[in-house]
């Protein structure tokens, strides 16, 4: 399967994504320059990765929710491609419509570093299958802008279709109903402020994110 | 006809910060009166800051050399060699004065200014660390400085994307007028392409790339030169703004023409900016530079050459380019978006030429400013030596659980989690250990390897206050230890000298004494300093900071197989302590958090035997003889005990002596010492090769069970002691005290 990490100027998990998508599949993926306006043919998952795109000194992944190449990936994840967006990738996914949502400041304000231990709300989705139904994950997070909020109809909506996928156990950041990963409706794109892809790795905070990968790209 | 009156009046010289005999040489020099942007220049290059006149006689001592030194001190930053073809390059640096007057800008550039010093060289930087010291934790400014340091350290190391693994933070009223921020990065680089400052050639093209130059951080260098008074917010203006998104984009657009044959020299413009980096780079490398500054990238219009040759703004870089590469270099900094202009070439006449609106604004022999910065030799007297203080001298405690409390809730013990979760310690995905577990040392991977670094900061303000000498030994060997901690082999080291105003005799003591103390460890080590600098003028209304040198330490852990932690003690493990111990509490943190006492001379370091302690702790972690290891400094054994009954879950249990002398054992601050956790059957093995080796070892109890208890003296809940220990800090930050 080939995979591909999009790279913005200020992507700084890119390599993070790009080398856990090669530890899982076994072939590196395409890393994909942000001015780019077509994704190549053959790609079958994408990640957004984490970082601060254009700086971010307007809304986290406003930018680069605007520019090119996210309009493809936009285009072609309404014909079925999967797509990941991790923290920043998640405030991408969101400032470009792919997910419903918003992330605001952390309810504190301040940064947040720490491994969080996370439930598995949905079992049956193609993001995490091979997890055990509520099982309990840690995956690190590392965020500013890590709120997660969307209005009162939306998040009945998310939460009768089943499509928050992962929920923190101690809420970092004041997200709504402790949500920490949501999918879309046609369930092929996804969107998580922590990191999978940091914790894949016993050495570096545990392994818990691999089945995340293997997940999804199993369906592909 | 009138003659034109000079605008280079006494007043003028002396608000440049240079003295009477210092302006006498730069007449002589010139043999001519300088212009006024001539006169900046000499003043930000003869400033304190980037000449280090009152200390570079003394920092010449310290040891440079040694097998794996591919570069000392005198370049961006020091370089070492870590097998494999690979190279660490790495460096502290100081940003105290800016981010007391603006702690967050200040911080913040801070840290972009000490990745740009590692970056330059050819780097990808992959580690950041912070020395932290702030006033005392009620003094109404304490809180804001915290707030905003840490906020700006995040800011920026966490936008970058490189990620902010260790360091340290202490509180005291030594302080209350001057924070300290030191900030250390370490990079990773192929050790045949490691670049350096010196340009080369006649005629080749000198490129500017980053941000624009505009108003700010102007005479920052000078700032950083002199004392502060009451008015010191007045000068906010000289701190410098960062943008961590240029520097980023930097990182990535200089590692990118790097990997190209396109530059010859390259230089960041950090403090005294574009002046210094021009002049330090045509120095090195014996040529003149001619510049025009017409085509200097500009923030706003009209600013003038004095303006544009002081301003400190901040991520830009100045590089020689190979002639026929332009085109290259500028599609790679034109691809990131970065500003980047063809500015001018070096030259033959050996002078900075400076042109302006289509007028030479300045034209100086370069050689002058730096061979003839001025050097002094400034009084010094040496710090009065202290009492040694015996156990009995010291009164004990009669209620252990209320001091282990204290102690443990006391500023410079207590957990900085609050600190150091704003920052992204796990970017990059090498971090194998970080502040996270209160460790030693932080281990970072070099990536794809199985390899790592370990990296440390430390200093004891309070014993270099005592005894400069032994406390500058002292900080050496902490590092040293610490590095050792972990199972790796300490290389080398750099340093951040903060001191007062040197023209105070007994400051330069300090500073003379500090140095040499540090200078015989590195010896005895074989451990050098490659990378530093130098913080004078901590003062205000001339009140001096506790003298601080902090020592920046890095070491190899060549298999990541074989290290340690303070985590991995298990239940049934015994405890051992290596070290001689004889209770030593003068200037410990007993004696000041639980008798209100500093006195007392420090705790004195014996290299050879902290060498020997160390070698043999060492080889027991690669001969995995340990399960977890944890050096004993601050607060002592019951200190250490805690930290690894914090981070395993596991309880500590400890014997402890007779009245009378418990509390020297548990509390004394004695050197060269190790707790260490080991299983059973190496319980034997252990005792009796230090036995065989001359090396003082011994039981000290067990771990087990969720208490952390000491026969006798205190017995509390590991959970008791946690939440004390963790909710200081915040509760402080809540402005709930």
């Amino acid at each position: 399967m080939q995979t591909a990490v999009i790279r913005f100027p200020a992507s700084n998990c890119d390599r993070d994504a790009a080398v856990a998508l090669e530890k899982i599949t076994g072939r590196k993926p395409l890393i994909i320059w942000h001015r780019e306006t077509e994704l190549p043919a053959g790609v079958g998952f994408v990640v957004m990765p984490g970082g601060f795109s254009y700086g971010d000194y307007l809304r986290s992944g406003a930018i680069a929710s605007r520019s090119p190449i996210v309009q493809d990936i936009k285009a072609k994840s309404e014909r079925g491609l999967a797509v990941a967006g991790f923290c920043n990738g998640f405030q991408i996914l969101t400032e470009a419509g792919m997910l419903p949502g918003a992330l605001m400041r952390n309810k504190n304000l301040k940064f947040v570093c720490r491994p969080e231990r996370l439930t598995v709300t949905n079992a049956n989705s193609r993001f995490t299958s091979n997890y055990d139904a509520k099982s309990e994950v840690v995956f690190p997070v590392a965020h500013h802008d890590g709120n997660y909020f969307a209005d009162k109809e939306t998040i009945g909506r998310v939460e009768k279709e089943g499509r928050v996928l992962f929920r923190y156990a101690n809420n970092p950041n004041g997200s709504i109903n402790d949500i920490a990963g949501i999918v879309n409706e046609g369930g092929n794109v996804f969107g998580m402020m922590p990191h999978p892809e940091r914790a894949i790795d016993p050495l570096h905070g545990g392994t818990d994110g691999i089945d995340l990968f293997k997940s999804i790209l199993e369906t592909l | 006809m009138a003659r034109k009156k000079s605008e280079i009046t006494p007043e003028v010289v002396a608000e440049h910060g240079l003295s009477e005999a210092e302006y006498e040489i730069v007449l002589d020099r010139l043999g001519r009166e300088p212009n006024l942007t001539e006169l900046g220049i000499f003043s930000v290059m003869w400033s304190e800051h980037c000449s280090y006149k009152s200390s570079r006689r003394h920092l010449a001592k310290f040891l440079t050399t040694g097998d794996r030194v591919i570069q000392g001190p005198g370049e961006n930053a020091g370089v070492i060699d870590i097998d494999d073809g690979d190279a660490i390059i790495f460096k502290m640096e100081s940003h105290n004065h800016p981010s007391f007057i603006e702690p967050y800008q200040g911080a913040a550039t801070g840290v972009g200014g000490i990745m740009r010093d590692v970056f330059t060289m050819g780097a990808r930087p992959i580690a950041l660390l912070n020395a932290l010291r702030f006033g005392e934790p009620t003094h109404p400014k304490t809180r804001q400085l915290v707030s905003g340091v840490v906020a700006g350290i995040g800011g920026y190391g966490n936008c970058v994307g490189v990620p902010t693994v260790g360091g340290e933070t202490n509180f005291h009223k030594g302080y209350n007028g001057n924070i300290l921020v030191n900030a250390m990065c370490v990079g990773l680089a192929r050790a045949d392409n490691v670049f350096y400052s010196a340009a080369k050639g006649v005629g080749n093209p000198i490129f500017y790339v980053g941000s624009k130059t505009g108003r700010d951080g102007i005479h920052g260098a000078t700032m950083a030169s002199a004392e502060f008074d009451d008015d010191s917010d007045e000068k906010r203006p000289t701190v410098q703004v960062g943008d961590p998104f240029t520097e980023k984009l930097l990182i990535e657009a200089c590692l990118e023409l790097m990997a190209t044959d396109a530059i010859i020299a390259i230089q960041d413009m950090g403090a005294a900016g574009l002046t210094s980096s021009s002049i330090e780079m045509a120095d090195k490398g014996g040529v003149g530079i001619e510049l025009n500054l017409d085509h200097v990238p500009q923030r706003e219009p009209n600013m003038t050459a004095y303006e544009m040759m002081l301003s400190e703004s901040q991520e830009r870089m100045l590089m020689v380019i190979q002639p026929g590469k332009e085109q290259l270099a500028f599609d790679v900094f034109e691809k990131w978006e970065l500003d980047v202009a063809h500015i001018g070439k070096t030259t033959d006449t050996g002078n900075l030429v400076l042109k302006h609106n289509k007028k030479k604004v300045c034209d100086i022999p370069i050689a002058p400013l730096a061979d003839d910065a001025p050097n002094y030799d400034r009084p010094h007297v040496k710090t009065e030596p202290r009492p040694v203080l015996m156990p009995a001298d010291v009164h004990e405690t009669q209620d252990y659980n209320d001091a282990l409390l204290r102690i443990m809730t006391s500023p410079d013990i207590a957990s900085k989690r609050w600190i150091w979760e704003q920052y992204d310690r796990h970017v990059m995905s090498d971090t194998v250990d970080s502040s996270q577990s209160g460790g030693d040392a932080a281990i970072v991977r070099i990536h794809g390897s199985n390899k790592a670094v370990a990296i440390t900061t430390d200093c004891t303000p309070r014993y270099v206050q005592a005894d400069p000498y032994e406390g500058g030994k002292q900080c050496v060997a902490e590092t040293w230890r610490n590095l050792t901690c972990v199972g790796a082999d300490p290389i080398a080291i750099t340093d951040c000298l903060n001191f007062g105003n040197p023209e105070r005799p007994e400051i330069m003591g300090q500073l003379v004494g500090a140095i040499e103390g540090m200078n015989e460890a590195c010896h005895a080590f074989d451990y050098p300093v490659v990378s530093g600098n130098v913080s004078l003028y901590n003062e205000t209304n001339g009140q001096a900071i506790p003298p601080t040198p902090a020592v920046g330490g890095v070491g190899l852990i060549p298999d990541l197989h074989k290290f340690t932690t303070l985590t991995g003690a298990n239940p049934g493990d015994t405890l051992i302590l290596i070290g001689e111990t004889t209770g030593w509490l003068g200037s410990s943190i007993y004696l000041s958090e639980i008798l209100s006492r500093e006195d007392g001379a420090p705790p004195p370091v014996d290299l050879s035997v902290e060498k020997l302690n160390g070698d043999y702790v060492r080889k027991l972690i690669r001969s995995r003889r340990v399960t977890a290891v944890h050096d004993l400094s601050d607060g002592g054994l019951a200190v250490t005990a805690c930290e690894m009954a914090f981070s395993s879950g596991h309880g500590m249990n400890l014997s402890a002596p007779a009245n009378g002398r418990r509390h020297g054992w548990l509390f004394g601050e004695d050197q060269a010492r190790y707790l260490v956790a080991v299983e059973a059957n190496s319980v034997n093995p252990v005792l009796s090769t230090a036995k065989a080796k001359g090396i003082a070892a011994q039981i000290v109890g067990t771990v087990g069970g969720d208490r952390i208890a000491a026969d006798g003296a205190f017995d509390l809940s590991i959970a008791e002691l946690r939440k004390a220990n963790e909710d200081w800090l915040p509760t402080l930050m809540s402005g709930d005290t």
